[in-house]
């Protein structure tokens, strides 16, 4: 009965998100408050029965209801409370829920916070969140039921798939969501743009929060994934390039691009109708990972669900919405350049080098995400292109970017001053040197490295010296507003992020070893001795778990624990054992024993030495931070200023430049 | 017209996705064409299942063509497939390895006795490394490798009546043709 419930509930918020979708925008068309006030008592109507059904398939889980099918393919009795929770988002139809009910979180959010803001535009914003949100809920009641009972009820569930049942598993999807699901409000802002014809761009201010803060979601549900990735997958890999991870890293790019694109329109009314362009992609983008990821195009590890129905009503669904707002910003996009005008050398110039860059990189990963569809439609066969074409031209697309960063905050909008642009490549570049030649001597020559510790002392002492500017030459209390040290926080997470990549690329050590007990494998200066292996159990695996103890010039170090586990359902998944540090990392798998009959033999362990490598998700953490810390510029919600009354700052104190 | 360029390169996309969909349709889902065709197949060295004092390998199965079955008693398709090995496989003329893959050796015994046992011999790969060199997904896959150590043809997922007739025994006739 309360499975059914649940279902009534998706079908009432359908009706309700029809409600919201269209009332208002009728209304905001025809001048009637009447309708337009629709808009926030439905959305609130629907969060109110999507969290209903949110909440019924927890419990459903939570109650070991077997006769729902969804619960009974993804769980069973010896799932820990916890994971079967999370189980609710670890497969299609629990996933497609958890992405409505995130796109309810924004919705009832702006509804919220956006009071002051003009009553047509929140209709019509709130209007095309409800319009989404039809698209997906209707996807739901119609192909992707969570709440399909299957009867006669087995005793027992499946299993969750072993891989996802980690902690990382646990925030990482809802955390990407946000950010996927998040890029809809700075859609839902373009359209209402668009729509309303609005004159001014007082409407790319009230936008920027937001898309701030998705942006900052969606970096740190890419972080979350990346560790996810590193810890469990036991490859001791950071990054794959799989479509999936691509399908997240494509609205990444655009979404840097938006959010400095955002900071020229508003501030200086320059180039509407790309920053609205770029609100549009990035949307699509993420409605475009959704699609690969569900519609079984492109296959991938991840590719949970493959059904032709369900990828016939995506791209239906696709095709409505983003052909639909691209056919909208043909006709009704800014006629008129406008904005104010610019040099050569200035910061709006850098932006849209940067911009450019980063709109070619996402394009560069479309392009390589799909090749083997496109090998399909030419008929060369299925071919992956895969790393090293991704890394090659990303390096090549990303490095004229790193060149630029530390000028960002120096360039002036307008014209900048050659100057202390002069002076800030001095310094990031006498910096580069020293740290390359101390990189050259500590790092054997290994050209790698010295190009990442160069490119991150450029990046870390140019930004460094700006706030060092700031501090000198502003009174206290106004030297670093919200937008500025976001900014400075961001910039300084690539600098380090650098770092992590270039040197744990080109130092790691990665051994595939046999030992017997006792046996002792020395990398990086560190002896792993192989202490046996002792069996194991949890509450719904058993397994091996061996002991391994890290010694550095005699002394103990730290003892690992690596484990082999054996799922109740038979799935083997290896839990590898990390001793994390801020300089390096040592992991640990185990792999099996040389002779199964004799456990107290010898096994193959893969042995890794990872220095610094902690530093690319540090890196990650502070593009995260610095993306919420810019959103809580108090400016942001200041009410309507339009773009022209901007006082023009003699000085660029303000504003969000080149890149993150 | 530069405003209608975004527009238009959705519908290229949108076009290639829709097709996409209809190879989908049209074609196995697991026919990913393997870069191993038509070269030398890894050179294995295994121990045999449940004897682990007898290896056997690349080098002492050459001379004849025959079939390599990935299977693991924990797969589920394994099951489903087993049949077409017990039977239509076995009129193939040619021999069939089992390649016992990432499993346990207690269990799958077990499941060889529950299932029967269609293979000439069945080597054990506890770790699933070998099985790297054949770019192998999951279980079951197939590959055929001819006399002189050749992967000629691969097939991911269980084999079916279908497979077996349109694809699988052309290919081993085709071998026949080769070298009477």
């Amino acid at each position: 009965m309360i499975p059914e419930l649940g279902q009534f509930a998706l079908i009432l918020a359908l009706l309700l998100a029809i409600a919201q979708g269209i009332l208002p925008i009728v209304g905001a068309w025809r001048g009637n408050a009447a309708l337009m006030a629709v808009a926030r008592p439905a959305a609130a109507g629907q969060a109110v029965f999507v969290t209903a059904a949110m909440a019924i398939l927890i419990w459903a889980f939570l109650s070991f209801d077997f006769s729902v099918a969804f619960v009974a393919d993804n769980s069973n009795l010896a799932l820990p409370w916890y994971y079967r929770v999370t189980a609710v988002w670890g497969a299609h139809e629990g996933s497609m829920l958890l992405w409505v009910f995130i796109l309810n979180v924004w919705t009832v959010a702006l509804a919220a916070l956006s009071r002051h803001l003009p009553q047509p535009f929140v209709a019509r914003v709130l209007g095309v969140l409800g319009l989404l949100g039809v698209g997906f809920l209707a996807f739901i009641v119609f192909t992707s039921n969570p709440f399909m009972r299957e009867l006669p009820m087995p005793a027992d569930g499946g299993d969750l798939n072993p891989v996802l049942q980690d902690p990382g598993m646990t925030f990482h999807p809802p955390v990407l969501y946000m950010g996927y699901v998040g890029f809809s409000v700075a859609f839902a802002f373009s359209i209402a743009a668009l729509l309303g014809g609005e004159l001014e761009q007082a409407w790319v201010r009230w936008a920027r929060p937001w898309t701030n803060v998705a942006w900052a979601f969606l970096t740190g549900g890419i972080v979350a994934g990346s560790w996810w990735a590193y810890a469990e997958l036991g490859w001791g890999g950071w990054w794959f390039w799989d479509p999936v991870e691509n399908a997240s890293f494509m609205p990444w790019l655009v979404g840097v691009a938006l959010i400095h694109a955002q900071a020229i329109t508003e501030k200086r009314g320059s180039l509407p109708a790309w920053t609205i362009l770029l609100s549009l992609f990035a949307f699509s983008l993420s409605l475009l990972g959704t699609f690969l990821v569900r519609s079984g195009v492109l296959t991938s590890v991840h590719a949970f669900a493959s059904d032709p129905r369900r990828g016939l009503y995506i791209l239906g669904f696709l095709i409505v919405v983003i052909g639909g707002s691209l056919l909208l910003y043909a006709i009704r996009a800014p006629k008129v350049a406008g904005g104010k005008a610019f040099a050569v050398v200035s910061r709006e110039t850098a932006i849209m080098i940067a911009n450019l860059l980063f709109a070619t990189s996402a394009a560069m990963v479309l392009l390589g995400t799909l090749f083997p569809l496109i090998g399909d439609a030419l008929n060369i066969g299925k071919v992956s292109v895969g790393p090293p074409y991704f890394g090659f031209l990303f390096v090549l697309l990303m490095a004229p970017v790193v060149l630029l960063l530390p000028f960002g905050p120096y360039l002036r909008w307008g014209r900048a001053d050659g100057k202390s642009l002069a002076t800030v490549a001095a310094r990031a570049g006498i910096a580069a040197v020293i740290c390359a030649v101390a990189a050259w001597y500590f790092a054997d020559g290994k050209l790698r490295a010295v190009a990442g510790v160069a490119g991150a002392a450029w990046v870390a002492v140019g930004t460094l010296s700006y706030v060092a500017k700031r501090w000198r030459e502003m009174p206290r209390g106004r030297r670093f507003p919200a937008e500025m040290a976001g900014m400075l926080f961001a910039h300084f997470g690539v600098a380090v992020f650098l770092m992590g990549v270039m040197l744990s690329e080109s130092l790691s050590v990665e051994r595939d070893t046999r030992l017997a007990p006792g046996q002792t494998e020395t990398i990086g200066g560190y002896a792993f001795r192989f202490d046996g292996v002792q069996e194991t159990t949890g509450p719904n695996w058993r397994g091996d778990q061996g002991i391994v103890t890290v010694m550095q010039n005699g002394e103990t170090v730290h003892v690992m624990h690596p484990q082999k586990r054996i799922y109740t359902r038979g799935q083997v998944q290896t839990e590898s054992s990390i001793d994390a540090g801020i300089f390096r990392d040592l992991y640990v798998a185990l792999g099996e024993p040389m002779d199964a009959a004799n456990v107290e033999g010898p096994w193959a362990l893969r042995v890794y030495y990872k220095p610094f490598i902690r530093w690319i998700w540090l890196g990650g953490l502070l593009m995260t931070l610095g993306g919420f810390v810019t959103a809580g510029e108090r400016r942001f919600r200041a009410k309507r200023v339009a773009a022209s009354e901007t006082p023009t700052e003699p000085a660029p104190a303000v504003g969000k430049a080149t890149v993150a | 017209m530069s405003r209608l360029l975004p527009l238009l390169a959705f519908l290229l996309l949108a076009s290639l996705f829709g097709f996409g969909i209809w190879w989908n349709t049209q074609h196995d889902q697991h026919e990913i064409v393997s870069p191993l065709i038509n070269q030398p197949a890894p050179d294995f060295q295994l121990p045999v299942l449940g004897d682990d004092a007898r290896k056997v390998g690349k080098a002492s199965l050459l001379g004849k063509p025959y079939l390599l079955n990935i299977f693991g008693s924990w797969c589920i398709e394994c099951v489903h497939e087993h049949p077409m090995l017990m039977t239509d496989a076995k009129t193939l003329g040619i021999a069939l390895v089992g390649y016992n893959y990432k499993d346990e050796p207690d269990a799958a015994n077990a499941w060889i006795a529950e299932h029967g046992n269609p293979f000439d011999v069945i080597v054990a790969d506890r770790d699933g490394r070998q099985a790297l060199d054949f770019g192998v997904y999951g279980a079951p896959e197939t590959f055929l490798i001819d006399a002189k150590g050749f992967i000629r043809y691969k097939h991911v997922g269980p084999l079916t009546p279908d497979v077996m007739t349109t694809e699988l025994k052309p290919a081993v006739e085709a071998l026949a043709k080769e070298s009477p």
